[in-house]
């Protein structure tokens, strides 16, 4: 009983390894194929067109509902102290801090990242990754740069539109659900809202960026079994990308806004 | 005759499971049409994959042209790639390009004109008997037979020495899977090139020169082409018939997948 559970655990642990070892191994691969070989503008452009700006729409409407609710949770609780002016400068800051970069990496994870996992998944069941390997065209530059780099590039300008209809979703509800004024509103934002809490949860963005279109792209490439291999990658990109953010935000925000 | 790859003593399997090549050895006559034929399930397609550098084997040796390609550098087998050119079984487009894109794939990634790309996709796609038509077309928007054309245009673009085929015919109707046969016979009277062909329909052999039968992981007989049918070993007779009584009785069903 006791070796059966040591050798499970340790099975699992070295399997973790090998999933670590392979993963680095093919992040390492596109970097290096991307700095030796370039990239095409065209497919850098066409998958930025895809992961981010496909994804505007529904960041807005998660942006616009976020910093909605997040009003009208605040106003009950900071009225009974008669602080109604600090409901700007929270929801601001939880916005561009922690909610619009959060939120952004896992809708666009459940967009993108599983779209990402699923295509390149079907486009290995049907051997289109072999005749290009037959034909002597980089894998990594020809599908995952274009991927992962549009990934981290596209990203913050998607957590940044979350973030701006996240502010715009409380004004609306602090203005005309609540009737408060509206410059109380503006004033705290400008008084308590640093340049550093933007660029920190935009690099944040980044970051997530990076994790959601790696993912999905390793485990499309490594993805085996037909049709439900296609599936079980794609789940797989979803709970892997979307625990890679979740852990790393907490490190994120350890490093970026610790000082502040 | 010179080999142009000979095989010896090929070992392979899945994840501690059968055998697929169990000391496998084969000789490709250089500039002639080799087919393999044998089971589902035999291996046929991973033989191929491992004589192209796709599948790494677990041993013995592939020789092309002399040199052993089982232990070549990533370099060294990317430089292999471009002595082949493989055509998939179910031709293996990239359902996101044009017919264009997908056959002038090599040159437009290496940043040729694409004037020039063209010229020279309407020149493979001619020998491959099809139209200017169908240059913008999308692989769904192509028949199966069609399809397995524009692949064998694809691979044709990078001047191959040696064409693998994978099951060029399967789910073809008998007048498509004709035409298809008569490609190939008419590619290799063109253009000298090794061919390998993996296939289960007889009427092949009308098109090529040798004909060799795995089974269990090992080439049991390969016999000239012309004289198949005449053939007294038990194996080919009872295969080529399709006989269920003879030898050959295992069903091979599992491993096909894993591949």
């Amino acid at each position: 009983m006791v070796i059966q559970f040591v050798n499970a655990v340790g099975k699992s642990c070295i399997e973790t390894c090998n999933e670590f070892g392979t993963y680095g191994l093919f992040v390492i691969n596109t970097v290096v194929v991307f700095f030796t070989q370039g990239l095409s503008l065209r497919k850098l452009c066409v998958q930025m067109e895809r992961i981010g700006v496909d994804s505007l729409p529904i960041c807005a409407l998660i942006g616009i509902f976020s910093g909605a609710v997040m009003t009208l949770q605040t106003y009950y609780g900071f009225t009974k102290f008669g602080s109604e002016n600090m409901i700007g400068p929270v929801v601001a800051l939880s916005l561009t801090r922690e909610l619009g970069p959060v939120l952004t990496g896992l809708m666009v994870t459940g967009r993108s990242g599983s779209s990402i996992a699923a295509e390149i998944g079907t486009m290995r069941i049907t051997e289109q990754i072999d005749a290009l390997e037959t034909l002597c065209v980089n894998v990594f530059r020809y599908l995952m740069a274009p991927r992962i780099i549009a990934g981290v590039l596209i990203l913050p300008f998607v957590t940044m539109f979350t973030m701006f209809f996240g502010v715009l979703g409380g004004y609306i509800i602090y203005v005309y659900y609540f009737h408060l004024n509206a410059a109380e509103f503006l004033d705290g934002i400008k008084d308590f809202l640093e340049l550093s809490d933007i660029t920190g949860g935009l690099i944040k963005g980044s970051v997530f960026g990076f994790l959601l279109s790696s993912i999905g792209s390793y485990c499309g490439f490594y993805t085996h079994g037909g049709a439900k291999g296609v599936g079980l990658a794609t789940i797989r990109s979803v709970v892997v990308s979307s625990i890679a953010i979740l852990i790393s935000n907490y490190f994120l925000a350890m490093l970026l806004f610790e000082k502040a | 005759m010179k080999n142009k790859i000979k095989i010896i003593g090929l070992k392979k399997r899945f994840d501690g499971g059968r055998w697929i090549s169990n000391g496998l050895n084969l000789d490709i006559p250089e500039g002639k049409t080799t087919c393999i034929i044998g089971q589902s399930g035999e291996g046929k397609s991973v033989l191929l994959k491992e004589i192209i550098g796709l599948i790494p084997p677990d041993g013995g040796q592939i020789l092309v042209d002399g040199m052993d390609t089982v232990q070549l550098t990533k370099k060294e087998r990317e430089a292999n790639f471009k002595k082949f050119g493989y055509v998939f079984q179910f031709a293996a487009l990239l359902d996101s390009l044009t017919v264009f894109e997908n056959v002038g794939i090599v040159e437009l990634e290496s940043g040729e004109n694409q004037v020039d790309v063209r010229k020279k996709v309407l020149e493979k796609l001619a020998l491959v008997n099809l139209s200017e038509d169908i240059i913008d077309r999308y692989p769904s928007e192509l028949s199966g037979g069609m399809k397995k054309r524009v692949g064998l245009a694809r691979t044709l673009m990078t001047n191959p020495e040696v064409i693998l085929y994978d099951e060029p015919t399967t789910g073809l109707d008998p007048i498509t899977t004709r035409v298809i046969h008569e490609l190939i016979a008419d590619m290799q009277k063109k253009l000298s090139i090794t061919t390998v062909i993996i296939s289960h329909d007889v009427e092949v052999f009308k098109y090529v020169d040798k004909v060799a039968l795995l089974y269990q992981g090992k080439i049991i007989n390969d016999v000239d082409a012309d004289t198949i049918w005449e053939s007294q070993d038990p194996y080919i007779y009872q295969f080529i018939r399709g006989l269920i009584h003879g030898p050959i009785q295992r069903e091979v069903v599992d491993d096909e997948n894993k591949m």
